[in-house]
């Protein structure tokens, strides 16, 4: 299979096909090593200027895109704006014409409302990349997820992943179950029915499940994701109350018991102690929750070398050749 | 001042009527009907109908118009000119404007517009409540004296049953028929399109189908209780439709409406976040077009209404949270009803019947939905074969919310005739007349 990624924007992952989603991961895997050596900086997109555009808050995702940026010599610039003040009077249109004048390679979203990545890719001839729309998708998280997993179990195909929690507002839920099933995992996913649609299993065609009970979904799990609760949700009459939550629904040493042997514990963060995860887990050597935070790094430079002119062309095997290469990527224009 | 409506064939359900004749009009009313041999009466200005169907002209029973109060959106005269284009020629305004008709003072503003206009009749609905406030009733009496032809609080669902029930009662002794946009807010707060397989692929938060099912029920329960006639709005469900179904069967005056968006795209169409396809009732899944289909089999919906709902192109650019809900439809919808024709879902009696008989009849529209003698000249003539693209740029309306732009059509009004006099000409019809009587010239 020849991997390649020749997209625009990066907007979701429902839309890639397998060979897409290895390409990132490899491109990455290439990236993490720039993290680990002492000058932590390559000049690949040196001379262009990334937008990181915050509609909602997020220190966690816009600080790893900032870094990402800087550690491919890229100028990143954070703009964050209030829904407040868009509604009262600068649409969607204005904001992204204002930052089209700018000329960005490359346009960062985050946004409380689900597709408006996808109405600013329309509106702008920047490549954007989605850092997470309402409860639609969330790729990059996605990719920093599944590259982790792969570092720590080798493949995707044929693990057990379990997803637990708020199923129906999660980005993080859809876009991993897009990409594990893609790659032949068996996601199973559990949480209160309120939180769980019936209907979630038809977001894809086949490897997914919906349990009732988040020990069925434990049961024989390689991979245990748990997902943030948050507490406007009990206001919202999905559940009675945080303790009744953490009594159902957190996860518990015994529950890992059901799990396989090798089970990992990931979690998008920022953790609920003791509420969605019992501490005693997510200090554990099983939580992967920090290696989560450094392939975030990495998922995000690759994603941003590929769409804001690290130069398609020239990739060979899937790997990116960074150093040197990195000014072959400058000469090469793209768009 | 006569017109004679000349070798089209009339389609007029209100008398069984299905035959090639000519129509004769006088001072806006109709004369009568004419056989073709009989030679036109002296100084009869004379509408060439050859190989086109002429039928009662078409009455929208459910149409925005924001004017007072939105004219930037829309104006009641850009909104009639959008109707007669699409071969309306009756138009009834929903009180939701600003501020609210619900008071004497707005319909009267709201019909000598519409006079002011001379396009398409405008008919107000009023009111139901207070500034459609859910709290106090509207003074229907008194609107009902300077012109509105039913009352809704359309756009505002009637929260509670008792002000609904109240509000049936009341309307009763003025003969009004109470017309509900059935939405049980409690269920669709915040919602933004249907919920369901698609709904949670985009992350967008959904309006459930029982939503509209359970208040269409309450409507119908309640008007076994009032007696009240009433008429339930742009359903778009399958249970609703059968409420409606049950309620008709032990004999209740419930009766419903249903717009060409409902049948024509499902929740799929909201698939790349187009503004353009939120709308509310939302679209919905393949098996409750299904049902829609049915319901247009089996009689057991009346009409078919546009819910044209113009907003500004800003605010259609807003998140597809942020959009208002609504599209326009008066200049698509006839093209729409005709894919029903076309495919063998309703004969062209049925549509008729849909667009003209029936909405005259439910709001009790005197001397409208017919071609007998005396009735008044409103004329719809169309063209079942016409190949048309819908070009939003060269909509009547002053909104372009649509997403039938470029969309290919089988059918169309292609001619508008209010009280006598054409007002409106389907262009490319206009270029086949002028053909047609050339060649006519040529041959004689």
């Amino acid at each position: 299979m020849e991997n390649r990624f020749n997209r625009k924007h990066l907007l979701g992952i429902r839309e890639l096909a397998a060979g897409e989603i290895v390409h990132l991961l490899d491109t990455a895997e290439t990236f993490s090593d720039v993290s680990r050596r002492e000058i932590k900086k390559v000049p690949a997109l040196r001379g262009r200027t990334i937008i990181n555009l915050f509609f909602e808050p997020s220190t966690r995702t816009r600080t790893s895109f900032e870094i990402a940026a800087k550690r491919l010599s890229a100028d990143a610039v954070n703009i964050t704006v209030s829904t407040s003040s868009v509604t009262k009077g600068e649409t969607l249109l204005d904001t992204a014409r204002n930052l089209e004048a700018m000329a960005p390679a490359c346009i960062v979203v985050r946004h409380s409302m689900a597709g408006a990545p996808h109405q600013l890719a329309r509106m702008c001839n920047a490549p954007i990349v989605n850092a997470g729309d309402g409860s639609h998708e969330h790729p990059t998280q996605a990719l920093l997820d599944a590259l982790t997993i792969r570092e720590y179990k080798g493949r995707i195909e044929g693990l057990n992943v379990a997803i637990i929690g708020d199923i129906l507002h999660s980005r993080v839920a859809r876009s991993n179950v897009y990409l594990l099933t893609k790659l032949g995992a068996n996601v199973k996913v559990a949480g209160p029915g309120t939180l769980v649609p019936a209907e979630f299993a038809e977001l894809v065609e086949h490897g997914l499940r919906v349990e009732q009970r988040i020990e069925d979904a434990i049961e024989g799990a390689d991979v245990v994701m748990i997902l943030r609760i948050q507490r406007e949700r009990q206001n919202a009459a999905f559940f009675p109350s945080m303790r009744e939550y953490a009594i159902h629904y957190g996860l518990h040493p015994d529950h890992l018991e059901r799990a396989a042997p090798e089970a990992i514990v990931m979690h998008p963060g920022p953790i609920n102690r003791g509420i969605e995860i019992a501490s005693e887990i997510a200090d554990s050597s099983r939580s992967l929750i920090l290696d989560q935070v450094a392939n975030g790094v990495a998922v995000r430079m690759a994603v941003l070398y590929l769409l804001a002119g690290g130069g398609r062309d020239d990739m060979e095997d899937g790997k990116a050749r960074q150093g040197k290469n990195g000014k072959r990527g400058r000469k090469v224009s793209k768009t | 001042m006569k017109l004679l409506v000349a070798n089209g064939y009339l389609i007029d359900p209100s008398q069984n009527l299905n035959a090639g004749k000519n129509l004769l009009m006088e001072d806006g009313r109709i004369l009568g009907l004419l056989d073709r041999s009989e030679p036109a009466p002296e100084g009869a200005e004379v509408f060439e109908a050859t190989g086109l169907m002429v039928a009662p002209g078409f009455i929208d029973l459910h149409v925005h118009l924001r004017e007072p109060g939105q004219e930037y959106k829309e104006t009641i005269a850009t909104g009639a000119a959008a109707a007669v284009a699409g071969g309306w020629t009756s138009i009834c305004a929903m009180p939701n404007t600003d501020p609210v008709n619900d008071s004497a003072a707005v319909t009267r503003f709201i019909i000598e517009q519409g006079q002011r206009a001379q396009l398409a009749n405008v008919f107000p609905v009023g009111a139901l409540t207070k500034g459609s406030g859910g709290k106090e009733l509207a003074e229907m009496g008194e609107m009902k004296k300077a012109g509105i032809v039913a009352v809704s609080d359309d756009g505002r669902p009637v929260p509670t049953a008792e002000m609904m029930r109240r509000a049936m009662e009341y309307a009763r002794g003025f003969d009004l028929t109470v017309v509900d946009h059935c939405q049980d807010s409690s269920l669709s707060a915040g919602g933004v399109m249907h919920e369901g397989r698609w709904s949670l692929i985009l992350g967008l938060r959904g309006m459930p189908a029982a939503a509209e099912e359970v208040d269409a029920v309450r409507d119908c329960i309640l008007a076994k209780l009032t007696g009240a006639r009433v008429h339930l709005a742009h359903l778009s469900t399958r249970g609703a439709l059968e409420a409606v179904r049950r309620a008709r069967e032990i004999g209740l005056p419930v009766t419903c409406e249903v717009t060409p968006h409902h049948w024509t795209l499902t929740d799929e169409a909201v698939s790349e976040y187009d503004t353009n396809t939120k709308m509310s009732p939302p679209l919905r899944t393949l098996d409750h077009v299904g049902a829609l289909l049915e319901g247009f089999r089996d009689g057991t919906i009346d009409a078919i209404a546009t819910d044209h709902a113009p907003h500004h192109s800003d605010e259609k650019a807003l998140e597809f949270d942020q959009a208002p809900f609504g599209i326009t439809g008066l200049e698509t919808a006839v093209g729409l009803a005709f894919d029903l024709v076309h495919q063998g879902i309703i004969s062209l009696e049925r549509l008729v019947e849909l667009c003209s008989t029936n909405p005259a009849r439910i709001f009790r529209l005197k001397d409208r939905g017919t071609l007998r003698a005396n009735a008044l000249g409103d004329i719809t003539i169309l063209d079942p074969q016409l190949e048309w693209i819908f070009d939003v740029s060269r909509s009547r309306s002053k909104s372009r919310n649509t997403p039938f732009d470029g969309r290919a059509f089988k059918g169309a009004a292609v001619a508008t005739i209010v009280a006598g006099r054409v007002v409106y000409l389907h262009p490319e019809y206009a270029k086949i007349t002028a053909s047609k009587q050339t060649e006519l010239a040529a041959g004689r």
